[in-house]
């Protein structure tokens, strides 16, 4: 597909050709197993230190403390089940209701009562109309029966960044894990955990432009880890499988760049997504923005459009080659639409109609333009297809 | 994520029929802002009472809007007992297929249409005004359930979901749905999975054959496979003496044979109060 204006780097991001490149030699001479003994396949063991090291240093920790995994749900569910394991006595989850699938569902899961499964309670905070947590709440839900609490770094939907440092130091002053799926944060807001009182902390290489198939999970040295994954003696016997050599050096590789682009995304995509979001805010009426404005990632934007629905503005948008998502219960797959929306008490009638742009370093101010150029049409046409808010009037075009 | 056909596609951007008629002889919504779905149908009649002129307007997903299109593009020119016999495959069929999951919008289609010909003949529309509530998350009735999966030839929640949106929120209505496909398909529901049924009251030679039964060809065949053997030497009411032979004469582990697989299938398919004791010579 040719002229693809690529506004949804929250689902998934290009493969940078620094990255790709880096990948290049490990999937061509490269091949060997790093824990063989002779020197071909014992050298590629270098480049996985290598790699370890660069993912350390972008989040400010030890290379000892780096567990590489598939992906951000192998993380995020290591994470949590090591709690439970390594804590027999504690049965207690505390985490929100907007997280991710890959730890909501999995809670979810571990409270359900089954054969032969362990009791399990779960608490799961509410957010208020900003997508935001309330501290107090967080505290008083702690107990010494609690194994962990898990709280989301930035929500992939709204983008709204969470206190996390204030919600760790509440679980540290009580001996509580505290783990964070900084998933959509990692590479977008600068992390360092060597100042955070954060016992586990989760992220995806596929959203940092590495290639999908990777992922990390950062554990304070010292927490007990029980492993998910059991085989072989890879990565200290905490993870069994041969080491993804290619897809670990392209994640060393990414996060290097993510480190030499943190400014960047920062200052000129934040200029990026503000400007898209303040021309659609002005030139299409009965839109509303959804999340924190003041604590959120630079890159994201979800607005809501009343009275038109989610999956049909976006095929519309995909005629242009834009491409975006959305909250409607149309495209999460259930009927229902969002959660994350749903929890913030935004109104159908607003959670169906909401879109999600989200930048990268990648992006342009020409593409912006295409967005506002087309996408009021868009609305404009299909609010004349609908039969709700008639009465209102259409804003003629600027 | 969905594979949508050309036609629906032409239909979703480029609609024939978008719009409103001043003085409608038919004007019918369903569904809701809240649902994600809502079709208002409005329909003008000639002096023939033939479907003279139609307009929708749409709240929806590109399914919907494409088979609100297509329903118009069907019903034009016909009487409305013409019309009244349209069913949503008909709109699925004339788009060349909707995707498993959007069947409920050439649903909501259909049942516009039909809420629009009730009220005009005044009469009531059976699919809103029979029926209870099953599905509170997307108000669907039992009437409409029913229908659709006779029509259909429904079988399970998920087809029914896909049909209906009925089940797709809180699942919640899954078990009434359950009884509405058992009751259409004349199936009682399943019982419960029971153990496999043990005998009543046995007399002892009743249980000495059945031991030497389940000896014969469940127990040794296992134990020879790895080329040992057991031996019955004697049944004292409920406890059963074997000596084991071949291998299992030496093996450090008998005594886990024993257990688990001697007297756990003894226990399963004879008697659950049976214990098994090994009186031959040790060699280990």
């Amino acid at each position: 597909m040719t002229n693809v204006i690529y506004l949804d780097n929250n689902a998934t991001t290009a493969v940078a050709p620094e990255v790709r490149q880096a990948m290049m030699p490990f999937l061509t001479e490269l091949y060997g197993n790093p824990s063989s003994i002779h020197t071909f396949g014992g050298q590629v063991g270098a480049h996985v230190e290598e790699a370890r090291a660069k993912l350390a240093r972008l989040l400010g920790a030890h290379p000892s403390e780096i567990l590489f995994t598939s992906c951000g749900t192998e993380s995020d569910n290591a994470a949590i089940r090591s709690a439970l394991a390594s804590q027999p006595e504690r049965h207690h989850l505390v985490t929100t209701r907007v997280e991710h699938p890959a730890v909501k569902n999995l809670c979810t899961y571990l409270a359900q009562p089954g054969p032969g499964k362990p009791k399990y309670r779960l608490t799961e905070l509410g957010v208020d109309a900003q997508g935001r947590l309330d501290v107090g709440a967080f505290e008083a839900a702690l107990d010494d029966d609690t194994a962990i609490a898990s709280v989301m770094w930035a929500n992939n939907e709204t983008g709204t960044i969470f206190p996390i440092e204030k919600l760790g130091a509440l679980c540290r002053a009580r001996g509580i894990l505290f783990h964070t799926d900084a998933v959509q944060a990692v590479g977008k807001v600068p992390i360092n955990v060597a100042e955070l009182p954060i016992d586990l902390l989760s992220l995806s290489g596929h959203k940092l432009h590495a290639p999908k198939g990777i992922g990390a999970l950062y554990i304070r040295r010292g927490t007990r880890f029980s492993p998910l994954v059991i085989g072989g003696h890879q990565e200290n016997s905490r993870r069994g499988g041969t080491e993804a050599v290619p897809l670990i050096v392209a994640l060393g590789e990414a996060a290097d760049l993510a480190r030499k682009n943190m400014g960047e995304e920062n200052t000129r995509v934040r200029a990026l997504r503000d400007r898209i979001e303040k021309g659609l805010m002005a030139t299409c009426p009965d839109a509303r923005l959804n999340g924190d404005p003041a604590a959120r990632l630079p890159n994201t934007s979800n607005i809501s459009f009343e009275y038109v629905e989610g999956e049909s503005i976006l095929l519309m948008l995909d005629q242009f080659g834009i491409c975006a998502s959305s909250g409607s219960a149309c495209t999460t797959g259930s009927l229902e639409p969002s959660h994350v929306l749903r929890a913030m008490g935004v109104p159908y009638t607003a959670a169906h109609g909401s879109i999600r742009f989200s930048f990268s370093v990648y992006n342009t101010d020409a593409e912006v333009d295409k967005v506002l150029e087309v996408l009021p049409p868009i609305i404009r046409r299909l609010r004349e297809i609908s039969p709700f808010g008639r009465q209102k009037a259409v804003q003629s075009e600027r | 994520m969905w594979d949508y056909t050309e036609k629906v596609k032409d239909h979703f951007l480029n609609p024939r029929n978008v719009g409103e008629i001043a003085r409608p002889d038919l004007d019918a919504t369903v569904g809701n802002i809240t649902c994600g779905d809502a079709l208002r149908l409005m329909v003008k009649l000639d002096g023939a009472k033939r479907i003279a002129e139609a307009k929708f307007q749409t709240f929806g997903c590109a399914s919907a809007i494409a088979s609100s299109d297509a329903l118009i593009e069907i019903i034009k020119g016909k009487t409305l007992d013409e019309a009244a016999r349209i069913t949503n495959d008909d709109i699925a069929a004339y788009l060349g297929g909707l995707p498993e999951a959007k069947m409920h919008c050439s649903v909501m289609g259909m049942e516009a249409l039909q809420k629009a010909i009730a009220q005009y003949r005044k009469e009531p529309f059976a699919l809103e005004t029979e029926g209870k509530i099953v599905c509170r998350c997307f108000g669907v009735t039992d009437t409409l359930i029913e229908k659709v999966v006779r029509e259909q030839n429904l079988h399970s929640v998920e087809e029914v979901t896909h049909f209906t949106k009925a089940g797709g929120g809180c699942h919640g209505c899954h078990p009434e749905i359950e009884a509405i496909l058992a009751r259409v398909h004349g199936t009682a529901a399943a019982p419960p999975s029971e153990p496999k049924p043990r005998p009543a009251a046995m007399t002892n030679l009743q249980r000495i054959n059945l031991i030497q039964q389940v000896l014969e060809s469940e127990i040794r065949p296992m134990l020879q496979q790895d080329g040992g053997d057991v031996e019955l030497v004697d049944v004292e009411g409920k406890l059963v003496h074997v000596a084991f032979r071949g291998h299992c004469a030496w093996c450090p582990v008998s005594d886990v044979t024993l257990k688990g697989a001697v007297e756990a299938k003894l226990r399963e398919l004879v008697d659950p109060e049976i214990a098994v004791q090994d009186v031959g010579e040790k060699l280990a």
